[in-house]
Order: structure tokens, then sequence, then C-alpha cells
């Protein structure tokens, strides 16, 4: 049986009819990630020994038929900028390299609980400041597809693409995760802010960013969904009522068919010359997909769009500038070994700590809040926050869903040198789900040159189940993508 | 010339809530270092604040005892700053719209005169932790306590008003009292939950405008506050009067040992400590039924109970001002009354006095000694009833403040009870004559002094116990036969 194929149902019922135990699913993916991740680095820990006994522990669950979920013995990847407890979490930066976390943040806690087994921690870039993995301490991660191309901004997506793990939790401050599921050919959820607890995601944009789901499929995508989502009292962002993942009410979606169901196609979303006629094709092709099951294509205009990017960028490295002031080598983490006094402490540890993207963002970040900046600049982006909050609001009472592109492209080079302003346009079609905090759910609509590209659908808070009901449509439609290179 | 001078005050005081301000370790003064220290309070990667809804209560609760406005909408922001107490980097605080604003404190000044001293704002932060340096050049070094990191506090902001030392450290009395009557702080200036920083600037007595302002930071008693104050006021009128202005604004520390205040840094070189919102934290939405539910459950603050004291009780004003200045002593002389029908005064000097005298002795509150407010009550009345005399009450009162005995069971086991049997005491005063011809002699003589020794004598014989009303009558009537 080739396990790296099997859906999470599968898996899930092989396990509960003793097919195959936990402890071998486990040494399965294992394996793979042995044999495979050396050429896609999508990994920066493996947690082996931990995962071992974590798949032991699940086969006494499954021994004693107690506790058992859809999630019990499953292989779990886990962004590196999450914490676990007792398996180190580095940021993907040399500031955290030796960071054993003494907690577990709620998301990973949830997993346990439902008897996920964490088996590694993925590669994102340093802090998750970037879109590409090119800004990880330790190495791009490659996309499967093509490993002389990026992943997008998340090594998970990567190996639940190759199979090197059915299931990955990443997060999304702008767009990578959604991006690197476009790229990558699998599916992925930016949950609406608030639904899933961010107690335990180390911060960059506090604000903006939510941790989520990663799936080769939509129903796999909604399961894992439904474990991490729901009210956290350890943070106080978190949406108090029981998220819809939690209770399941909407998860399914409407049970009537897509009969009346609007979809909204921003036009500032389809008009840009930056946007390949192909991906536009194919994105357009997802929307006539919905369309033909008895929904309705809305034309809408969100006009702050254009700015929607340039907030983000402002708002984005605020937040970053003070949530990274904390690593300053007094308490946990990189102390350079030449600091003499205080000051020389503070400056030599983040100098060598910090990789160029997290530096920028400080810089830009500490100018954005300075007192002669602060007007200009970070008081203008909230206010074109609030401005792309309305207009969302707005276009969502004459549709449903909101169907767009998640990138202009294909995946571009690897480690390819691009300009700081080219990457940060990365994240057009995604940011403004950040901004608004939208549900953002990013699935396969085709290849284009061999490579993947997505399609984003959002909707507000709360209507999750209707983002997985459509996909699960398009999913059927498109059929599922695999890397080629990683069947047996 | 004359001078005015002008102080406003900034005053930190921390909440005694059970848990700290934005997670669940316990707040405590004094234990092992950074044994209440939590991801949160030590600014570990992921971890996030959660408000304590108590200590938002507690700055509700100071706000309304200070008369200011609670806002229905204020905010938590980031100050940040590099420093190694501070685990963050940042301190979660209040910038632009603080929890309370408005409101003010009336004090009385030396000269008599009734000022009102205005409270611009109180908003509501963490504390940071705690640096120790140790040793000197290369081999100093420093350690770090993170127990106090994330503690609750409130930050209290005057207008300037305050016009002398003096009435800064009376307007830093009043409002420790206040502070500590609704229970929200212990105010201990030494343990350093009560500082303070005070600005002060000298100008022509008459002109409008305000002169160079200097802060002195880090005062760590009354008797600072006002020393310092006082330095800094003369040298700064020394400055004025010989037509050389300070030059700058500064912050200036002062050196308890020689006296003087010292300059620190200009104030031009402020930090910008780049505010932004807490983007972790909610705006704080407080509902007005909140607000009038917690103004409900404020106690009688000192001022008005002082003042009830003097026209319900007919209390000297003195009597009043010691006894309403602390809230256990207060509570503690009203539920006496409450079980006590005789005079408020009584009760008042017994509370003044012994109370007081072994309270302080044996360095304890009303509330933590033994002796509850009924038995005082039940003493007063035994004494009224003629029971024990006067004096007995002293021994008897002692017993039971140390053992939290009644005064029966005191009285009985002991057997203090007054003797006011006259067939009993006759016999004892005939015993006292046969003794004493000589006194006995001088009184009929006409010299009536002479019949005080014979009380006593009959006293001591009683070991005091007699009811020395009826000794009296006693011997006047042997004495006159």
């Amino acid at each position: 049986m080739e396990l790296s194929t099997l859906s999470l149902k599968e898996l899930s019922d092989a396990l509960r009819e003793k097919t195959v135990s936990a402890r071998e699913l486990t040494g399965a993916f294992l394996e793979r990630i042995n044999r495979f991740n050396p050429e896609l680095n999508a990994f920066v820990t493996v947690a082996e020994e931990e995962a071992l006994a974590a798949a032991d522990e699940a086969d006494r669950r499954l021994a004693r038929g107690e506790g058992v979920t859809p999630l019990t013995g499953i292989p779990v990847a886990v962004a590196d900028t999450i914490c676990t407890k007792g398996i180190k979490t580095t940021c993907a930066s040399r500031i955290l390299e030796n960071f054993i976390p003494p907690y577990d943040a709620t998301a990973v806690s949830r997993l346990k609980e439902a008897g996920a087994v964490i088996i590694a921690k993925t590669n994102t870039d340093e802090f998750g400041a970037g879109t590409t993995t090119g800004y990880s301490a330790f190495g791009p991660a490659r996309n499967p597809w093509d490993k002389d191309r990026e992943p997008g901004g998340d090594g998970g997506a990567a190996a639940v693409a190759a199979g090197l793990v059915p299931l990955a939790v990443s997060f999304d401050s702008g767009g990578s995760l959604r991006r690197a599921a476009a790229f990558c050919g699998v599916t992925g959820l930016k949950p609406a802010y608030g639904s899933v607890s961010r107690y335990g995601l180390a911060a960059l944009a506090p604000s903006l960013e939510q941790i989520g789901p990663l799936a080769r499929q939509v129903d796999d995508l909604a399961l894992l969904y439904q474990v991490l989502a729901g009210p956290d009292p350890l943070d106080a962002t978190s949406l108090p009522a029981a998220g819809p993942g939690r209770d399941g009410a909407e998860v399914t979606g409407p049970a009537a068919g897509s009969k009346g169901l609007r979809i909204g196609l921003p036009r500032e979303y389809f008009a840009g010359e930056q946007l390949q006629a192909a991906v536009k094709e194919r994105v357009l092709a997802a929307a006539g997909i919905l369309a033909e099951k008895g929904g309705e294509q809305v034309d809408l205009t969100l006009p702050s769009t254009g700015y929607a990017l340039a907030a983000h960028i402002l708002l984005a490295a605020a937040e970053a500038s003070s949530s990274l002031a904390r690593y300053d080598g007094v308490r946990y983490g990189y102390r350079s070994p030449e600091a003499t006094d205080i000051d020389l402490l503070y400056k030599k540890t983040r100098t060598e700590g910090f990789g160029s993207e997290a530096k920028r963002r400080i810089l830009l970040g500490t100018l954005v809040l300075s007192a002669e900046c602060y007007n200009d600049y970070y008081l203008n982006a909230q206010k074109v926050r609030a401005l792309v909050i309305r207009e969302f609001k707005e276009a969502f009472t004459k549709c449903d869903l909101i169907l767009t592109p998640v990138t202009p492209g294909a995946p571009g080079r690897a480690g390819g040198e691009r300009s700081p302003l080219l990457q940060y346009q990365d994240e057009y079609y995604t940011a403004g789900a950040n901004l608004a905090g939208l549900a953002g759910l990013s699935l396969p609509c085709g290849l284009v040159d061999g490579l993947p590209v997505g399609v984003q659908l959002l909707a507000p808070a709360g209507r999750e189940g209707l983002l997985f009901w459509a996909a699960r449509i398009l999913e059927e439609a498109t059929g599922r993508l695999s890397p080629p290179s990683f069947q047996e | 010339m004359n001078y005015e001078t002008v102080i406003g005050l900034e005053v930190h005081v921390e909440l005694k809530t059970e848990a700290k301000v934005f997670c669940g370790c316990a707040a405590r003064f004094g234990a092992e270092p950074n044994t209440h220290v939590c991801p949160g309070c030590l600014g570990m990667p992921g971890a996030l604040p959660v408000l304590n809804k108590r200590a938002v209560e507690y700055c509700i609760k100071a706000g309304l005892a200070l008369n200011c406005r609670i806002a229905p909408f204020s905010r938590f922001d980031r100050k940040q700053y590099f420093y190694p107490d501070l685990p963050h980097a940042y301190q979660i605080s209040q910038d632009d719209l603080p929890l309370c604003a408005g409101g003010g404190l009336k004090i009385v000044n030396p000269a008599g005169e009734e000022r009102l001293v205005r409270i611009n704002r109180i908003h509501l932060e963490e504390e940071a932790g705690r640096t120790y340096h140790s040793g000197t050049g290369t081999a100093g070094y420093s350690l770090l306590d993170f127990n106090r990191s994330g503690l609750p506090l409130i930050e209290i902001v005057t207008e300037p008003d305050l016009r002398s030392p003096e009435e800064a450290r009376i307007f830093l009395e009043k409002l420790q009292e206040i502070l500590r009557y609704i229970e929200v702080s212990d105010c201990k200036m030494e343990e350093g939950s009560f500082r303070c920083d005070a600005n002060i600037s000298v100008r022509p007595a008459g002109s409008r405008e305000f002169g160079r302002r200097m802060e002195i930071k880090n005062l760590n008693s009354f008797k600072a506050i006002q020393a310092a104050l006082a330095y800094e006021e003369n040298r700064l009128g020394s400055l004025l009067a010989a037509g050389t202005p300070p030059e700058q604004e500064e912050s200036r520390g002062w050196d308890e040992t020689r006296g003087m205040t010292f300059f620190m840094r200009p104030k031009e070189k402020a930090t910008d400590y780049r505010y932004f919102p807490d983007p972790d934290l909610p705006p704080l939405v407080i509902a007005e039924e909140w607000v009038e539910a917690i103004r409900a459950g404020l106690p009688e603050l000192p001022e008005e109970k002082k003042n009830r004291y003097v026209k319900e009780y007919g209390l000297p004003v003195q009597d009043a001002d010691l006894l309403g200045s602390f809230r256990e002593t207060a509570e503690f002389f009203e539920a006496t009354l409450r079980c006590y029908s005789g005079e408020p005064k009584t009760v008042a000097n017994w509370v003044m006095g012994d109370f007081a005298r072994l309270l302080n002795l044996e360095k304890l509150t009303p509330a933590q000694s033994k002796l509850k407010p009924e038995a005082l009550a039940a003493m007063l009345q035994m004494i009224d009833d003629g029971q024990i005399s006067g004096k007995i009450a002293k021994t008897v009162f002692e017993e039971m403040f140390y053992s939290g005995k009644s005064p029966r069971e005191i009285v009985a086991e002991k057997g203090l009870a007054q003797i006011s049997d006259e067939n009993q005491l006759t016999a004892v005063v005939r015993e006292i004559l046969a003794k004493h011809p000589g006194p006995v002699a001088d009184y009929r003589a006409g010299k009536t002094k002479a019949l005080g020794f014979l009380v006593g004598q009959v006293m001591k014989e009683t070991k005091g116990q007699a009811n020395p009303g009826l000794v009296n009558k006693l011997l006047r009537e042997e004495l006159d036969k």
C-alpha cells in the first residue's frame, strides 16, 4: 500500500482497522522524509524520536478504542514558527537556532489532544517574513514540481505535495500559506482572523496573521481546520463564538447545491498587466465551473486594492519591528559572544542573529512608527485598512464568496535574486484577506507550463464552511494534482 | 522679587491583584527570584497577553475615588524601548486613550487653604522586571528577576496645580490614604509599590508662563520628595534671582546622603517610544453598568468619614482624623460602636489609646489582632454597668488583646469582678480606718485630703476591685459617724 498518496480518511480507516499501526505509518513517512527532504529542504527539524513516541501513544489509544479521532496516529508537520514543547522551534532564524520552547502553541495542543503525531517542523522565511522561503536561515525549500523553483513561502506545502506528510499546519500573514498551496498544487486555508488561536505562533504581524491547515484535498483540509479552530482563553483576539470548525455546523456548506450562490469577481484582481493570461484563464474557468453548478457571477469593484498592498507592507513592517524586538540575547536564543556591554549585546546579537529581510522590516517598521512618520505612514495605512475592510464588507452584501487568483504567474526560480519590492508584490492578491481578517482558501486550478497555479476563495469570518463546500466542487472538476517525481 | 513654585506629579502605584495583569502568574513581593514567571511575562515567542479583569476594576476604582471620568472605550499601546528587564522590549501601557481621565483631589495646605489638585489621567500598564547590579568595571555583572515583570501598575498624572513641596507631600499622603482605603494597593514606598516622579518649575509670582521644568526621578519616601523638591525650588529660585534661569529642561536624580539633586540627562533628548496600539489586545470597552456597580461598592472615603465622625459622633477633629485615616482602624471603631450603646468618644479613646499602643508594640494592624470589636464593646459595657472598674479594665483589655478571650471570661478566670457588695466593703473600710488612726484624725479635723489616701488603701486591700464610688460613700459614712 502506498501510504503517501492516501487521503486522511483512508489513513484514518487503515489505522482503525489495524491494517497499519501508527508506528508503521509514522515510520513510513519518516522514511520518505529521510529520502526526499535533502532535495526539498522542506523541514528545519525532523522530530523522529518524539514522533515515534507519539505514534506509540496513538497505537495505545487505538487499541483501547478511546478518544480516537480522525487525526489519531496521523503524522502532521508544523511550521517552525509555531512553538512545540520540547522540540526545537527556530522560526528559521539564527537568533532562535537552538530555542526549545517549554510550551505548546494552542494549535499544537489541539493536534496532540486529537492524537496527531507531530513529525517535523517545516521551513519558512525567517519569522515568516518573505514569500519564497528564500529568507530562511537554513536555506530555501524547493518546489517538488520543479526543484529549481521556489515553493511559495512555506515548506509545509512542499512537504504535503511531495507526500512527505499527509497534513501540515502553517501560518499566513500576507499570503505565504496560500501562495505555497497554489505553487505546490495543494489546498491551504488562511482562516478568518480569530478563528484559530495565535497562542504559541512566534509573532511577526499579530494583527494580520493566522495559523491554518494545508492538505492534499479539501476534505482533509476541513477536518484539520476543525481541530485547529475554536476560541482560546490564551488569545484575546480569538473569536468568542465556537468556530465553524468546532461545532461542524457549516463545514459542509449549504446542502441545496450551489443554486443561487453569488460568486464575486473583483475587477481589480483581474485587470493588472502582471496577471499572466494563462493563469487568468484557469482562474476564470474555475469561476465558470461554480457558476455552471447553479451559481451566479457578480462583477465587483474593490477600489482600494491598489493601496491595500502598500498598507499591508507598512503595517506588517511596523508590527514586525515591535514583535521581533524581544529577541535581544538577554533571556534566551542567540547571544553574541563578543558583546562587552549591554548596548553591544543588543547590537551584535541582533546584527548577527537576524537575516536581511527581518532587518529590513525592523528598520522600515521602526521608521513607520517613529514620531515624525507615524501619521504619514502608520495612521494612513490604518485608514486604508479601514477602507479595505469596508469595501469587502459591502462586497459581501452583493456576493457570498469572492473568487480571485492567488498569484499572477507560476513560481519563480528558487533562490533567485529579486528586489524586495517585487517580493512584496507577490502578495498583491492575498494581502487583502489579511488586512480585512477574511478567510481565504487556496486550491489548485490547473497547470501552466507543467507547474500548478491556484484559485483563491474568500469569505467573511464564520463562513469557512462555504469555502470548503465550493472548493470541493472545484476539486471534483479539476482533479487532484501530484508532482510526478515523488511517486513510487 | 517673589517667586512661585509649580509642581506636578506622576505617581506609579502597583495594584494588589492576585495575578499579574497579562498572565496568570502570582503577583507576590519578596519571592525567590524568577519563581513567578511564565512564557508570557518572560516575553517568549508566541506567548500572548490576556487582560486581568481585576486589574481593570482596581484602576476604575482608583479613577472613581479620584473623581475621574471612566472612558467607555480605551486602548492598550506598546511603549517601545530596550532594557534588559523589559522582556518584550516594549511595555504594554496606554498612550492617548487612558482608562481614566479628568478628576481631582482636594487638599488643605499648611496655611490652611483648600486646594484642588486636578488629575490629568490614570492609566493601566504593566511593570518591568528588576535588575540588580553587582561588582564594578570588568568584574561587574547584572542579575535579572522577572517576578515583578507584568505586575499591574497604574500611573496617576496630576496637573501642575501644586505650589510648594509641602503641598506635594500632603497630596501624596492623601492619595496613599485613599488608595489604601479602597484596597487597590498596599502603597508601600519601601517596597516600590508607590513611586513618584515630580516635575517642578519656578516663575516670578504673577507670571502666567511656566518656568523651565525639572523632572526629579525615583523619589522613594515622602521625606525625600519634600526634601528634593525643596532643594530644587531653592536652586531654581536662586538661578532666577541671579538672572540666569536654567537653559534646558532636565531629568534629575536625588542624592539622599548629600541632600542634593543632580543632573541626569537633558529632557530634549526624550526617547521616541514609538507607541502604537497593541495588536494582541482588543480595545477595552467598559460597560457603564460595571462602572456603576464598582462605584456602588466603593467604601466611604476618608474625607467623608472624618466629617461624619465630627458631625454624627461629636468627636474632636483630631480624633476623627486619627480614626478615619486608616481604613481598618475606622472599621474597628465603627464595628465597636455598632455593639455599644455608650459614648462614641469612649470608644475613640480606647481605640486611639490602649489599642493603638499595643498594635504599635506588636506591629499589627487592627484586622490582624485577636481583639474583636464585640469584645471591646462588651468590656466598655461592663465598665458602664459597674462590673469592673476603669483601672481593672486596662488589665482586662491587655489580656483580651493577647488572648482574644472575652472580657467576661477574663474577669471570671482572674477574679477581677468589681466588689460592689456593701457588707463586704464595709468590713474592709472598717479595717482600714482602724489601721490608720492618723489620717482618720486628719480627716475629722477638716483635712479632707486624707480621704484620698484612705480610698487608696481600700483599693489596695481589694486589689483594685472595689467599686470606687461605693468605697467613697462607705468611708464618708463611717468617718462622719
